[in-house]
């Protein structure tokens, strides 16, 4: 276990460096003005930071009431009967409910449940892998979406949040398995 | 689709607020005198809450944008460093057998695929400040083949697909807070990660998949009739 721990400390280290290397490296062995045409890619930063503005406040400004209001509780009370099917404890449902609408949010629901329940208990176990498998679905929509102007996103959301539903059972099912 | 989850997050929420609050006013009337000043009522009443959190997101949307624009502007430069060098070519023909059959709209070495690429390799090494610029560069050249510029291409939505149930090879943030919080063995949690992401992926790979070709074939009824 150390030396994996080593092999990922490692790794997060080393990965931008190499990126880095590789690209800009490559760049000067093809003999391509590295400074310039950075400087031009670069420039696309500014305008995609300012586009994806509206789209996020939107997005934000829902998942942030939606929180506020209390609905998470009602949404755990809701859905509480499905997951005591599948043998899921009840603390971790705001933690489901949270995980696909904000990453800031979820993070601190994860952080909570370690702390009360501690981070190698079922729960806290459960809780990190929900967090290190999913991503903040409805915040990559927004600004993937809003960098490129497009409104009508079909059948996105639904596909997404099946994805991550089926990833948050996973995990637990997985979790239960291997504890 | 997200202007229906929208508006009802945003009318649920409001529903739910003023519906505790009233009920709330009725059952436990606050008392005069909490220990030397009274909460004021934005304060305690849940639609108080709620308007200085939609004002509060606001202003956070913004920051996380402004904050994005350094981040951004280094890794497109780059992006576009390995893009004049020939480099993000290579990749995608790397990947083209996979690739030709998950985006079958897109030419075999489109610029789209390198971008998509490092931005899928970007979140399974867990540098998310990288894979979102690379993921929007990604975006943008998607966009270029989009007929409709409105409106989502498949190939979007496969690609957010795929992005959002990332498979992360190591959940870095995950596991750093739990080694904070004095766990025995932090990485843990990767194998059950990977595996729960995998599962992800199938289904949301499977369901775009299914709705595609469902559309294609409703397309060609209508187009026949």
């Amino acid at each position: 276990m150390e030396t994996l721990r080593l092999i990922i400390d490692w790794a997060s280290v080393l990965a931008i460096p190499t990126i880095i290397l590789l690209f800009i490296g490559y760049g000067g062995y093809k003999k391509i003005p590295v400074y310039e045409v950075f400087v031009e890619g670069a420039k696309e930063g500014f305008e995609v930071g300012v586009k994806i503005i509206p789209y996020l406040v939107a997005m934000l400004m829902a998942i942030a009431m939606f929180r506020a209001s209390g609905m998470l509780d009602i949404l755990t009370w809701l859905a509480s009967p499905v997951t005591n099917l599948i043998g899921m404890a009840p603390e971790l449902l705001p933690m489901a409910l949270m995980r696909p609408l904000s990453g800031s949010g979820s993070l601190g629901v994860m952080s909570e449940l370690m702390k009360t329940f501690g981070p190698d208990s079922l729960i806290g176990f459960t809780a990190s892998t929900m967090f290190g498998s999913t991503e903040t679905t409805f915040y990559v929509l927004a600004v993937y979406f809003g960098s490129v102007g497009v409104r009508k996103t079909r059948y996105a959301a639904p596909a997404g949040l099946l994805a991550d539903a089926a990833g948050l059972i996973t995990a637990v099912l997985v979790c239960q398995l291997w504890f | 689709m997200l202007n229906h989850i929208w508006f009802w997050m945003i009318m649920l929420s409001l529903f739910v607020a003023a519906g505790t609050d009233i009920y709330n006013e009725i059952t436990a009337p606050p008392p005069m005198e909490t220990a030397g000043e009274e909460l004021s009522l934005n304060k305690r009443t849940k639609l108080g809450q709620l308007s200085d959190a939609a004002l509060e997101a606001a202003q956070t949307g913004v920051n996380i944008s402004l904050g994005l624009i350094g981040i951004m502007a280094l890794w497109l430069g780059i992006m576009k460093i390995a893009e004049e060098a020939g480099f993000i070519k290579i990749l995608a023909r790397l990947v083209a057998p996979i690739t030709r059959r998950l985006f079958p709209e897109i030419p075999e070495d489109h610029p789209s695929i390198g971008a998509m690429l490092m931005n899928i390799a970007a979140n399974m090494l867990g540098l998310s400040n990288a894979a979102t610029p690379l993921g929007l560069k990604a975006m943008e050249e998607l966009q270029k083949l989009n007929p409709d510029k409105e409106t989502a291409s498949n190939s979007m939505i496969t690609f957010l697909v795929i992005n959002t149930s990332a498979i992360t090879l190591i959940p870095a943030s995950a596991i750093a807070i739990r080694a904070s919080l004095g766990s025995v063995n932090p990485q843990q949690i990767i194998v059950p990660s990977i595996i729960a992401a995998t599962m992800a992926t199938i289904v949301g790979l499977t369901t775009v998949k299914l709705i595609q070709k469902f559309e294609k074939r409703k397309n060609r009824t209508e187009g026949e009739a």
